[in-house]
Order: structure tokens, then sequence, then C-alpha cells
């Protein structure tokens, strides 16, 4: 993943709650072998209607979007993280995310920021009344700022994270790090436990 | 890990004992790395990990823990004619591909083991107690009814899982749901499940790993623990899980992949050292009474807005919370329901029984025991959709086809099916579905399709009836 440690943009108010990945990505485009080119497939049947949100020519071009709480909660596809990437959006502001969803967002370098009910509200607000708020997230201090919205708060992100998304770290690369604790415990796994025929 | 004397033995859950079991490494500041016993792999979340691997010049480290079948695309009839849509085509050739380049088991369309990733792994044997199974689906949280910690994953961690057998992974807390009781005549695992979904909300589970536990699910098959154990995803859980008892054992003895002879006796006296020590602190707690349970349909469009079927349609304007106000007159608008309307009063023109959670061959059997004799209403359309070609086979031999075929019903081949509509099997605009699937998302069977959750046996006596209803309703 590329590495990320400022994110500065305009928002996007989505003011819905348990937004579920199934509208985040309809099924229909989990049916592409490629990582690209899920930005089309965003909110695509939320998008039909001309008046939804991501519609408005007023909030084009925004790096983030604010939304409801528990978003992402439903089927582990990760192709909804992809469709929020490719559409444009840097990270994610909600009160709170599904857990797979989060983690998703995580690995492929999407911001989760998790804030309190209170500037979530504040956050939402604004960016209703003025597409032209401007939000700034630090991933280094871990904060949230916005001075027209009158939002200045933090948002947790665990060091490793914190230090995977600064530097734009491959996970696999990590874990591989761990190969002699990896062989160690095969080595000590149960020869009765299930095995498949290698092809 | 700490260390303590023998006086001073620190309690654990059964996940705490399977986390511990399972570490490779672990340092300050950094998630575990857990080490992975069994990864399940279908054709929609893997290409991308595949080229993933390709790309970075990595392998499958180890193709013997891995197995393959496809399911989500898979159409349930005219399984020797080509495949109808050809993005599904290429996917499925993909997985194919993919599986030989890398060596990895599969069971295509059409092979006696194909099935439904979550339903082939117990009737395989391929489940056990104590280990940890990933698959990168949701529903993966169904193979925590044999005592397993299983959970599902997106393709970034696929692809790391592939690599490396392994995924870095925090701990999740503790919660206990503890049921006690018998369930009524007509109560079934499914009802159950929709209840404590209704009652805690879809995110009630967040941040947790769900043990089941009680004298209701002590006295429940397995098939009835893993519909509980798939549907702890739409609370939120990272997993559910069960205890693995006698039950267990009997249902795995003589599975293909299960320990034999003397390796059975040793895997027995391991798994039951499994079981949450008495006296084991959980971070969140959750009681039930099964004897009051009663029959659950969702009206809504996310799992936690259910009602008993005696219920009615609720009314948004008398909702306390602000948020669930409006997501509830949101539903029902896309719902095309009024508040105040009685469940048994709404009228459904399709029924499906199938997915994940409710395919096995007790579920078929509940269905098939409502619908005997019977015929479906007029204008319905019914299908059901075995979870595995196992299943389709077992229940052919007991001569439940044929109890569905002649009331009406259409008898398919395995796969998810009209769960997600990712295969041609959908509902259409305004259709509504009572279905023994998981998830009542907007145009989740299908664009404008209304999906309501719901048990086999509700599933079975509604297609009789043309509207919600129970078997006692049409008895």
């Amino acid at each position: 993943m590329e590495p990320v440690r400022h994110i500065t943009g305009t928002a996007v108010p989505l003011r819905r709650s348990d937004v579920d990945t199934d509208q985040i990505i309809p099924s229909d485009w989990l049916k592409r072998v490629e990582r690209t080119g899920f930005g089309q497939g965003l909110f695509s049947e939320w998008r039909a209607d001309p008046d939804f949100v991501l519609n408005q020519p007023r909030y084009r071009g925004a790096a983030i979007l604010v939304t409801g709480p528990n978003f992402g909660t439903g089927s582990s596809r990760e192709h909804a993280v992809w469709a929020l990437q490719d559409y444009g959006f840097s990270a994610v502001v909600s009160p709170s995310f599904a857990d797979i969803f989060r983690t998703n967002c995580t690995k492929a370098g999407l911001l989760p920021v998790q804030v309190d009910a209170g500037p979530a509200e504040a956050l939402m607000a604004a960016v209703e009344a003025d597409p032209a708020v401007l939000v700034t997230i630090d991933v280094e201090a871990r904060t949230v700022l916005s001075a027209a919205a009158g939002v200045s708060t933090t948002f947790p992100l665990d060091d490793f994270t914190r230090w995977r998304f600064l530097e734009g770290l491959d996970d696999i690369g990590l874990s591989l790090r761990n190969e002699a604790e990896i062989v160690a415990h095969e080595a000590a796994r149960p020869a009765w436990m299930p095995r498949l025929a290698t092809t | 890990m700490e260390r303590l004397s023998s006086h001073n033995v620190r309690r654990q859950t059964l996940a705490d004992k399977l986390w511990d079991s399972h570490v490779v490494h672990s340092a300050e500041g950094e998630p575990d790395l857990l080490y992975i016993d069994l990864h399940l792999i279908h054709e929609v979340t893997t290409p991308q990990a595949f080229e993933g691997l390709r790309m970075a010049g990595r392998t499958v480290r180890r193709p013997d823990l891995t197995v393959a079948t496809m399911d989500h695309n898979t159409p349930t009839i005219g399984l020797d004619l080509p495949l109808a849509d050809p993005i599904s085509a290429k996917q499925i050739e993909t997985l194919a591909a993919n599986c030989a380049e890398f060596g990895i088991t599969l069971y295509p369309m059409g092979h006696a083991k194909q099935g439904i990733v979550h339903v082939i792994g117990p009737e395989q044997g391929l489940t056990q107690p104590g280990m940890t199974i990933v698959c990168g689906d949701s529903h993966t949280s169904t193979h925590g009814a044999f005592g397993a910690l299983a959970f599902g994953i997106g393709t970034s961690e696929v692809e790391h899982v592939l690599a490396t057998q392994t995924l870095p992974q925090r701990r999740a807390a503790n919660m206990a749901v503890t049921i006690d009781g018998e369930l009524p005549a007509g109560v079934t695992a499914k009802d159950v499940i929709l209840s404590l979904i209704g009652r805690i909300g879809t995110g009630g589970g967040a941040g947790h790993v769900i043990e089941y536990r009680g004298s209701t699910i002590r006295a429940m098959s397995m098939e009835g623990r893993m519909t509980i154990c798939n549907m702890s995803i739409e609370a939120g859980a990272r997993a559910g899980m069960v205890a693995p008892d006698e039950t267990t054992f009997a249902f795995l003895e003589g599975r293909p992949h299960a320990p034999a002879g003397a390796d059975w006796d040793v895997a027995l006296a391991h798994w039951r050292s499994l079981p949450t020590d008495e006296g084991a602190v959980f971070d969140k707690e959750v009681v039930m009474d099964a004897t009051t349970l009663k029959p659950h349909v969702s009206w809504g469009t996310n799992p936690s807005q259910v009602t008993a079927i005696d219920g009615a349609v609720p009314d948004p304007d008398a909702m306390a919370d602000a948020g669930q106000a409006e997501s509830a007159r949101r539903a029902l608008a896309y719902m095309g329901l009024r508040a105040g309307t009685p469940m048994r009063e709404v009228p459904v023109d399709t029924v499906f029984i199938g997915s994940c959670t409710n395919s096995r061959i007790e579920d078929l059997r509940v269905a098939a025991a409502v619908i005997d004799g019977r015929h479906v209403s007029a204008g319905m359309r019914a299908m059901v959709v075995p979870g595995s070609m196992q299943v389709k086979a077992d229940a052919e031999a007991e001569g439940l086809d044929r109890i569905f075929t002649a009331a009406g019903f259409e008898w398919r081949a395995a796969g998810c099916s009209m769960c997600l509509g990712m295969n041609p099997d959908q509902l259409s605009p305004g259709e509504r579905c009572a279905s023994t699937s998981n998830r009542n998302f907007e145009g989740r069977q299908g664009r404008g399709g209304r999906t309501h959750l719901v048990s086999p046996a509700v599933a079975a006596a509604t297609a009789v009836a043309g509207h919600f209803a129970t078997p006692e309703d049409i008895a």
C-alpha cells in the first residue's frame, strides 16, 4: 500500500447508519477478477437516485466520507474498500465501523477514522451545510481537525497500524520476518489435524 | 504468556485457549501472529489474492491446509451448460486455474463434494474443535459451532494466509450469550439468533467473540449450532463459538477428514480440554430465556429489524432513538410495508430455502415435514437449494426431493444461490421473499427485491399459506 501521512480535503455527508457492504458495492461487481475499476460500482443502487449525495455536483472531488455508525457491516468483501478508494476517498469518518471492514481498510490503505458521536455529528452537520468545509486528518498525530466545523478531535489507531500507514508497509513481508517461529509452530502441530491432498 | 502456579491457574475461555495455542509470534505493541489450521477459499474473494502472490513472486505456503470450492456464482440448474454470465464464468475458470497452479484441492461445480464453503467444511470433517479457520467470507463464523475459532477475512488477508499460513490479529473480547430452557414447538435455532440480533443490534457483538452457552445450546444439534454461529456476524461479532461436547464428537466421528483409530482418542482428549473453565470471566454477558421465544420474521433491511411472527410491522414514529426511527422509515419505504400491519397478513410471492445458514439436511427435513402432502399457494415461486451436493444426495436418498417437488417447490443443485443473487437465482424488483438466508439488506437477493429472514419451518409454512405463517397455522 501507499504511505498515508496527511489527508486534507472536502467531505461527503452520508447520513445513514448501518451502511452495509452490499450497498457500498453490490454483489454483481464481485464477479470481477481485477482489483481496479470498482469506483463505478460504489453505492451504485443508491446512485440511481439523482438526488443521492454522491450525485450532487457540489460534493465532487471530496477525499473524505462522513457517515453514520456501524459503517461497513455485513459481508467481508474487500471490494467495498477498493470501491471507496477507486472513487477517490482516502478516509471514512464514522462513530463506529464493522470489524472486518475496518481491518480491510487498514490492509488496503483506506483510513478508518472513528470519532465520538459529538464530533461526528458536528462534522456531518457542517459538511451538509457547506460542501467547501475543509477537513484535515493527521495520521501521525491521530487527529481530525476542521476549523469551519469546530471539530478538533482524536481517533484510535494502534501504533503498529499507524506505522504501516505512515510507511506504506506490506503486511506479508512483516509477518515473514517470523519464519523461524512459523516453522517451529508447524513442527509442533498434531499430525492428526486435517490435511488435503496437494495436486 | 504469563506463568501461574498450579494452585492459581488462570481461568480461560474457549476462545482464549484457542488463541493462546495458535500464537506464533507476539510482541509488545504489535498484533499477535496467529497460525491458521484451515483456509477455505472460493471463487469470489481470491482472484486478486492469487494475483498479488504472483506479482510478489510468492507461493502458497500450505496448499495441504487449503481447500477450494465454487459456490457464490454457480448456477443451480443446467450444470452441464456453459455459464450464462461470461464474467461469472471467468471468475470460476480463474479459481480452477489458480488451484491447478498452486496445487490446491478444488471441489468444482458438479463435483460430489462441491457446495457452500461453510457446509462442506463440517461435512467433510475438515472443521474440528480447537482449530483456527478462516475464509474470505463473513459467514466463516459458522465453523465456530464445533469449538473452532473461525472468522471471515478480506482479500488482502486471504493473500496473507496463502503466503504465510498466518494472520496478524488483535485479540477480541469475550462475550457470553447464555440460553437456557427448552425451545417451544416450532421455534428453532434461527429464531434464537434472530431474536438475539433484534435485541443486541447489528453492532452488539462488535469487537467480541460470542460463546453460546446454556442448556438450550447443549440440547441443540450441530446443524442448529451452525445456524446460530453463522449469524454471529449479523450481530457484528468477530466470531461465534460453542464448546465441543458429545454431540460434536458424534457428528465428527467417521467423517472423511476426522481423525481415526488411535488418533481419534488423542484428538478427543485434546478436544475435551477446550471448553471454557468454570469461573472464567467474560467481558460482556447476555442471558436469554428459550421457553418464551416465538418464531421470528424480519421486517426491515438489516437483520436486527425483526419481530415475533405474532407481531406487526413497527411504527417508526414510536421509536425512541432518532437514528433507529429514520432507519426504520427508510426500511419500510424500501420494503413496501405499512406500520401496524400484522406480519401474518403480509403476502409473500417467493420462498427460498437454502444458504449457509439453513441448507443442511436437518433444515430440509424440517421444511419437508411441513409441506408433506400440501402444495404451495397459487402464484408462489418456491425453491430449495441444498447446501452441498452431499446434502442433495442425502435428501434424495430420504425422498425429500419428491416431497418438495410434489408440493410445487423447485429442487436445485448446491450453491449460495438466492442468498445473494450472484448467480441467476434472483428476485425481481418488488418481489417479496421469505428466505432462510442471513441478510435482508436492500437488493441483497436482486435489485429491488424484498427479503424477510425466517426459519425453514416458517418458510415452508409461508409457501403453503401465501403469507407469513407457522406450521401450526396451516395444520
